[in-house]
């Protein structure tokens, strides 16, 4: 088949597969997580971001170095979108020096100054408020660089939401509040939580833009992304939903007994947004069967080279174990007496 | 009290804590464009306790805002602001509110720093009143410095005079990590010697004070009780024992040098605060000076504090639950029973 330079819904050919080739890229990268989770290299709590590739790489990819993303627990996938490099990722998840955060944070807790990819935050919808904070800055320092903040649909459950969407369209901050609604706070079904089963009214509340935007579908995902970037760099915040589907387990700690698994297979096979692209980049002839085997193959490629580098990496040393708690050495209790 | 040179103490002027404060944060806000403030009615209202009076006029409603009444975004918001390059200075109407917020100052605020390896921090200054006294009732009248400083990551400091209120202010706002700044709400209108507004000084925010010097017993001590301990040692010094009060003014971190250096001297000691005994700021104290300064203790460490109760609204069981004069003159009479006259 021969390859055509078109455009799809006004994206250049390169776009596209830069799309997919990302989308491989966070799926590959978590499941060597996975993998190194399974075989004891990574603790804790693991969060996967697979099934939900499409919602950060259509909205992070069009946002600038100077943008601000800010996230949940479930953030690798920002991250690697946001350009941070995959081996420092995977070094945090296997607690390494050379991890983002010197293996202090883990994998709830990724941070990088240099791409603004500031955080993920692991109490349930804490982010909001900071990322109302960073957009209060960015208008006092007369910058026009915007602040994209990640949550779930459980994070809609609790006050800093409501205190955070007030705040933000009440003094004009230039924040996107993206919830990414798999349907599940964790094991508990959007139906035992919401009352109201769209966050419509909830914007509206709030006298806030809003939008709904399947999440599967990345094409509808950068478009809405525009929008709400537009917006906000004219000062005005967005509620964006993103419909979308976690195709694994709350974290690997999670033996999924509350999804029936004819729901899981059917978004599985039929949703998975990685394959909606490939069949409407072979569809209209933008890409070659090769080209994509190619991309998929590169971020296998990087994935790999990312677990190993981790496990090549060393553990953080006892010195670490007390640096960074403030800037002031003399901040530590009884600091004089220690000295 | 701290020690001025000669032209400075022909500038001193005597202004309330409240006064001084807001001179911290007018002198501050002039100085460095960074330092916005942010907070429930500090700007048509006025301020709860008049704290931020006439700021917003003089500063600009860009850098002095009234917020909602919701204290998670309010400390979250300043959180964000200060990892994003500003100075907030968020004020929170009462300590008893912080709690609202409690989840940004000890897993925001404090954590940071450190889970992200050291790439950022939080400049951010939290002040609130707290303390009982005034009538307002159990869920109006808490000090609860002791929950915040049992977290590494933040720095909790309880002034006690107007001269420390603003040079400790002073301090915070240019600290480049968190500060909870502890106010008393008795304390607003009481009186002290600070230098002329614009005389430049500041107060540390990890060395405590001797307020008093005495050779006989230590009154280790913070915020309102530093007061009520001068009182005591005034009367204690008509019969002869002079007692050393020690201002600790830094929660955390602790200046335990000064409380162990005046214990050597003394070798007795009380505790005294305002907030419940047990598992608290004074025990904590109490524990430290054990561990470090057993060798140099005669008696055991006395310790007084706040009854063990919810804080009554009547007027004469509200006086009762708080620490006074002649119950700080009781302890050290059971400390030092020789020196009794009888």
């Amino acid at each position: 088949m021969a390859i055509r330079d078109v455009t799809l819904a006004g994206l250049s050919r390169e776009t596209l597969l830069d799309f997919y080739f990302k989308m491989w890229l966070i799926r590959r990268f978590e499941e060597k997580a996975a993998e190194g989770y399974t075989l004891g290299k990574i603790g804790g709590f693991l969060h996967l971001y697979i099934g939900q590739e499409a919602v950060a790489t259509g909205l992070i990819s069009q946002l600038r170095n100077d943008d601000v993303v800010i996230s949940s627990y479930r953030e690798h996938g920002h991250a690697l979108v946001k350009g941070v490099d995959p081996n420092k990722v995977m070094a945090e998840l296997h607690g390494k020096a050379t991890g983002v955060s010197k293996g202090k944070g883990g994998s709830m807790h990724i941070y990088s100054a240099e791409h603004n990819l500031l955080g993920g935050y692991a109490i349930v919808a804490a982010q909001l408020p900071i990322a109302c904070g960073y957009g209060l800055a960015a208008n006092h320092q007369h910058l026009d660089y915007v602040t994209m903040c990640f949550f779930g649909d459980g994070a809609v459950d609790e006050g800093a939401f409501h205190e955070s969407l007030n705040l933000a369209e009440l003094w004009s901050l230039p924040v996107i509040f993206v919830c990414e609604n798999n349907l599940y706070s964790m094991g508990n079904s959007l139906e035992k939580a919401w009352s109201v089963n769209s966050l419509e009214p909830r914007a509206a509340a709030y006298g806030m833009a809003y939008e709904k935007v399947d999440g599967m579908e990345i094409i509808n995902v950068h478009e809405a992304g525009q929008r709400a970037i537009e917006r906000a760099r004219a000062g005005k915040p967005t509620l964006l939903e993103v419909i979308t589907y976690r195709f694994r387990g709350h974290s690997m700690a999670d033996p999924g007994a509350y999804r029936p698994k004819e729901e899981v297979e059917r978004w599985r096979s039929q949703r998975d947004p990685i394959l909606l692209l490939a069949a409407k980049l072979r569809e209209q002839g933008i890409a070659t069967e090769q080209e994509l085997q190619q991309l998929e193959d590169r971020a296998s490629g990087i994935a790999e080279a990312a677990s190993q580098f981790a496990d090549a990496s060393p553990f953080p040393t006892m010195d670490d174990l007390v640096a960074d708690v403030m800037i002031d050495p003399t901040g530590a209790i009884a600091w004089r007496h220690q000295h | 009290m701290a020690r001025l040179n000669e032209d400075e103490q022909q500038i001193m002027r005597s202004i309330t804590y409240r006064e001084a404060l807001r001179e911290a944060m007018r002198e501050e806000m002039s100085r460095d464009s960074r330092v916005i403030v942010i907070g429930e009615d500090i700007d048509a209202y006025g301020g709860t306790y008049a704290v931020t009076k006439g700021l917003a006029e003089e500063f600009g409603r860009e850098r002095v805002r009234d917020t909602p009444l919701a204290e998670e975004v309010i400390v979250g918001a300043a959180v964000g602001a200060a990892m994003a390059g500003l100075r907030p200075v968020a004020e929170l109407m009462t300590m008893n509110f912080s709690l609202l917020a409690s989840d940004q100052i000890v897993n925001t605020a404090a954590k940071v720093r450190y889970m992200f390896g050291g790439q950022t921090h939080v400049p951010l200054v939290i002040r609130m009143p707290a303390g009982g006294g005034a009538q307002r009732g159990a869920q109006h009248s808490q000090t609860l410095e002791s929950w915040y400083a049992h977290v590494p990551g933040i720095k909790v400091v309880m002034p006690a005079t107007p001269y420390d209120a603003k040079g400790m202010l002073k301090s915070a706002i240019r600290d480049e990590d968190t500060v909870l700044f502890i106010e008393h709400e008795l304390l607003y209108g009481v009186k002290g010697d600070v230098p002329d507004e614009g005389v430049e000084y500041t107060v540390p925010l990890n060395r405590g004070e001797i307020k008093r010097e005495g050779r006989d017993i230590s009154l280790i001590t913070f915020s309102r009780m530093v007061h009520i301990c001068l009182q005591a040692a005034e009367e204690l010094a008509k019969e002869g024992i002079e007692a050393e009060v020690v201002d600790m003014r830094c929660i955390r971190p602790i200046d335990l040098d000064l409380a162990l250096d005046s214990i050597a001297k003394t070798n007795h000691a009380l505790v005294v605060e305002e907030g419940w005994k047990y598992y608290g700021t004074g025990q904590g104290m109490a524990a430290m000076l054990y561990e470090y300064g057993f060798d140099s203790l005669d008696a055991p460490i006395g310790h007084i504090a706040g009854v063990d109760v919810p804080t009554p609204y009547s007027k004469h069981i509200e006086r009762a639950a708080f620490p006074n004069r002649d119950e700080i003159i009781t302890a050290v009479h059971k400390i030092l029973p020789q020196r009794v006259a009888r």
